[in-house]
């Protein structure tokens, strides 16, 4: 057995030291870090776009930005935090830093292949950031046409390259992840001793790699019918815009499930740690992650139910929207009946779950409302279905990002942060959450159309924007601490057990952080994940 | 740290990882060599030469997966326009060269068969039987290329290249802008293959480089496998390209 000092030796964040070595390495473990620091600094720069959305709202006069600024403003907070932050976020930082460990590999199976796909996210990272300087961009994160093809005078061409180039970075990922999952597994580990988190990540792949393509093309008709006045999508000459509507959305849907899915098996995780138990019904949360993959390829239509899609169409359409319902129910109530009579510990993780089965319920059920045609008619682009896929992507994915990131944190750094601090940002995130979104469900009742700068003086829909917007100060702290304290764990914090949680999983028996090749013994597994001890026999370690 | 990081196997000895039982659990086999392989050319994350080879090939299976959807946004727009506009499909199909088109079509097709050789020679281990196959087909690979150019050249001519300078043909003006779209997608579709195509020249280049040095035999043939894998998948998309593009109305249907 490895002593003490041998571990600080050889663990990753050891020799070789250096920004070369940072940049050239082929390690996942550091791959995970260098994405983890560029995605919070694209989270920072998606959130101050989103702050200056919050403050203009806070009068009903559009008094703080221009209408051409705001237009900028909100299309680069969608951008950036979907293209940059939400898409990367947990596939790239915990899910390349985890998945080999938890499935007992040395590494992906391409680890050249996971820098490339850094690389390529930095590259067209700074192509997007160009176009910001250039002119901006103004099209909306969806680049409908043929605004975005004819007349915008923004910097599309530009930013649509950026999203190219970035796509091809989610595809590698994703590759790498299905033939490491399919070719790495250690002796033992079956598919259906998998953790749920690889099963999700592994969903999380196939909807990279059969999505991430078409919207890389689509993008780049966009830009060939700028630069040279195709008419692909211009009726003017024949072409049909809502062609790329569709084009869009048949990644761009399953997109959204490119980012709650890898935070379902994130919650896999927490749950069962927290409750210490096994995860209810281990198979159907399995598949569940496989049904929604392949329902999420089928539901596109449902953002066209205004686009002069047929009816026929958007009732097949609908009907499927509300199938999804059925798998990401199958989770939650999986997740709800782990805890009934678990042992729940109140530890930070543990608030995160809460936080996070909370609010993706609201989101959830939202979402029902918007699959049914008749009152989407109502809905469709006002603040309600702003609310609903925040609820989602903020209230369900970075809920679970941040709560993948307290929980892997000691594993990832080999340092303990602050308990205290986590609670206090899980809650100041939960609270500060509802208060920004929850008034804006309310707001699309009533007909806000969503992208506007300014809306009609009456004091109730001040009111619900000013609570939003106070809403999103607390938010903003709340995303801030962490910040603080993660920071300040590294220089001063207790170093870390191998296993702090007292959780199952190969991840947490090798010492934290892990050595550079994972394992100093090749590893073999001989029982099922989740195989939890009552509380009196667990042994943490440390 | 007060103790010594836990065992990876709780209740497994070495006695028990010397009798392994993957069989009953249905392990990848291979990876329970504990000893790695010997083979200089095998990367330090893998237990054996096979495990790495059935990555490769399966990391390029999805790869071409994700192509094929690539390929496919296009193919959609194509199916969408054709059952739009058929007349201006057939008569903008009437534009190209078929006999070049043809041509081409036998080019790769050849092609294929030689990468199939060189596969063939690196797992016998012929080093003579690579280097001639690799060269073929990059040579038959530029010829497409070369043909293609011609073919560019002449739409540039007649003034059929999509944008500010197209010009519908004679009588055809009243579905020019439809025609425009036509050539669009050609020009999209036969460009992005052909920039598979120089991909493919290149990688065939870095290939031949390695069996030059003799670096193939029947314990390692991963890259050229690999490589082949691609080089199919782009024959192929041109398979289908060819009879979309070039043969619309040869057999009836509007404006045959």
């Amino acid at each position: 057995m490895a002593t003490v000092p041998q571990q600080e030796n050889h663990s990753y964040l050891g020799a070789p030291y250096g920004l070369a070595a940072w940049l050239l390495t082929k390690d996942h473990k550091r791959i995970a870090i260098l994405y983890l620091i560029s995605i919070t600094i694209f989270f920072a720069v998606g959130g101050m776009f989103a702050a200056g959305i919050r403050l203009e709202l806070t009068t009903p006069q559009g008094d703080l930005w221009s209408p051409d600024m705001y237009n900028k403003l909100f299309t680069l907070h969608g951008v950036v935090m979907i293209f940059f932050f939400l898409i990367p976020s947990i596939p790239a930082v915990l899910g390349n830093f985890m998945l080999p460990i938890m499935i007992g590999a040395k590494d992906l199976a391409f680890p050249r292949i996971n820098l490339l796909s850094w690389y390529i996210y930095v590259v067209g990272a700074i192509i997007t950031l160009a176009a910001v300087f250039a002119g901006g961009l103004d099209t909306g994160w969806t680049f409908y046409t043929p605004y975005s093809s004819i007349s915008s005078e923004t910097a599309v061409t530009t930013a649509a390259l950026g999203v190219f180039v970035t796509g091809f970075s989610s595809i590698l990922t994703g590759l790498n992840f299905i033939v490491t999952v399919h070719r790495m597994r250690a002796p033992g580990m079956t598919w259906f001793r998998l953790p749920l988190f690889v099963w999700a990540q592994y969903a999380t792949s196939l909807v990279m790699i059969l999505g991430t393509p078409v919207i890389a093309i689509t993008v780049l008709l966009v830009a060939a019918e700028r630069a040279l006045h195709l008419g692909i999508f211009d009726p003017k000459l024949g072409g049909d815009p809502v062609l790329f509507q569709h084009l869009f959305w048949f990644y761009s849907h399953p997109a959204v499930y490119i980012m709650i899915l890898p935070g379902m098996g994130v919650m896999s995780e927490l749950v069962a740690a927290v409750s210490r138990k096994q995860v209810f019904g281990y198979g159907f949360v399995a598949f569940s992650s496989l049904a929604i993959a392949i329902l999420g390829f089928l539901v596109w239509g449902h953002h066209l139910f205004v686009s002069s899609q047929s009816i026929y169409a958007g009732l097949v359409f609908s009907i499927i929207t509300m199938l999804v319902a059925v798998p990401s129910a199958v989770k939650t109530f999986n997740w709800a009946a782990t805890m009934y009579k678990g042992s729940v510990t109140w530890e930070s993780p543990t608030y995160w779950v809460l936080g996070f089965m909370g609010l993706f319920t609201i989101g959830g059920l939202t979402g029902l409302f918007l699959a049914t045609m008749g009152l989407d008619i109502h809905l469709t682009d006002t603040y309600f279905v702003v609310a609903h896929f925040h609820y989602i992507m903020v209230g369900g994915a970075i809920m679970a990002y941040m709560g993948g990131l307290h929980f892997y944190w000691p594993k990832m750094t080999g340092k303990m942060f602050s308990e205290a601090g986590a609670k206090a940002s899980a809650i100041l995130v939960f609270v500060g959450f509802n208060f920004t979104f929850f008034p804006q469900f309310l707001l699309g009742y009533l007909g806000m159309p969503r992208r506007y700068h300014a809306y009609p003086a009456e004091p109730i829909w001040q009111v619900l924007n000013v609570l939003s917007s106070a809403g999103a100060s607390i938010l903003a702290l709340g995303y801030l601490l962490p910040a603080f304290y993660f920071t300040y764990s590294l220089f001063k914090g207790k170093a870390a057990p191998a296993n702090p949680w007292g959780a199952t999983g190969l991840e947490w028996q090798v010492p934290s952080p892990p050595p550079t090749f994972n394992f100093d013994e090749d590893p073999v597994v001989n029982e099922p994940a989740y195989h939890y001890k009552p509380r009196h026999e667990v042994h943490v370690n440390g | 740290m007060a103790k010594p990081s836990t065992p990876l196997r709780p209740g497994l000895d070495e006695k028990t990882l010397a009798h392994s039982h993957a069989a009953s659990m249905g392990a990848p086999a291979h990876a329970l060599h504990s000893a790695h392989d010997e083979n200089p050319n095998l990367q330090h994350h893998f237990f054996s030469m096979d495990q790495q080879l059935e990555a490769s090939i399966l990391g390029m299976w999805v790869f071409l997966v994700t192509e094929v959807m690539f390929f496919g946004g296009l193919f959609m727009a194509y199916i969408v326009y054709r059952t739009m506009y058929p007349t201006a499909w057939v008569e903008s199909s009437h534009e190209l060269n078929v006999i070049l088109g043809g041509i081409n079509t036998g080019v790769l097709i050849v092609s294929s068969f030689t990468m199939a050789m060189a596969v063939r020679s690196a797992q016998t281990g012929s080093r003579n039987g690579q280097i001639f196959n690799l060269i073929g087909t990059m040579i038959l690979g530029s010829t497409f290329l070369v043909i293609k150019y011609f073919e560019y050249a002449a739409k540039f001519t007649h003034h059929l290249v999509p944008g500010p300078h197209f010009q519908a043909p004679a009588g055809m003006e009243a579905i020019g802008n439809q025609m425009q779209i036509f050539f669009a997608l050609y020009f999209i579709m036969t460009g992005i293959h052909a920039a598979h195509m120089v991909i493919g020249i290149v990688l065939m280049a870095v290939i031949l480089v390695m069996a030059w040095r003799g670096k193939f035999g029947p314990h390692y043939y991963t890259p050229v496998e690999v490589g082949g894998l691609y080089w199919h998948f782009v024959d192929i998309v041109w398979i289908f390209l060819f009879p979309l593009l070039y043969l619309l109305g040869f057999h009836g249907g509007p404006g045959a």
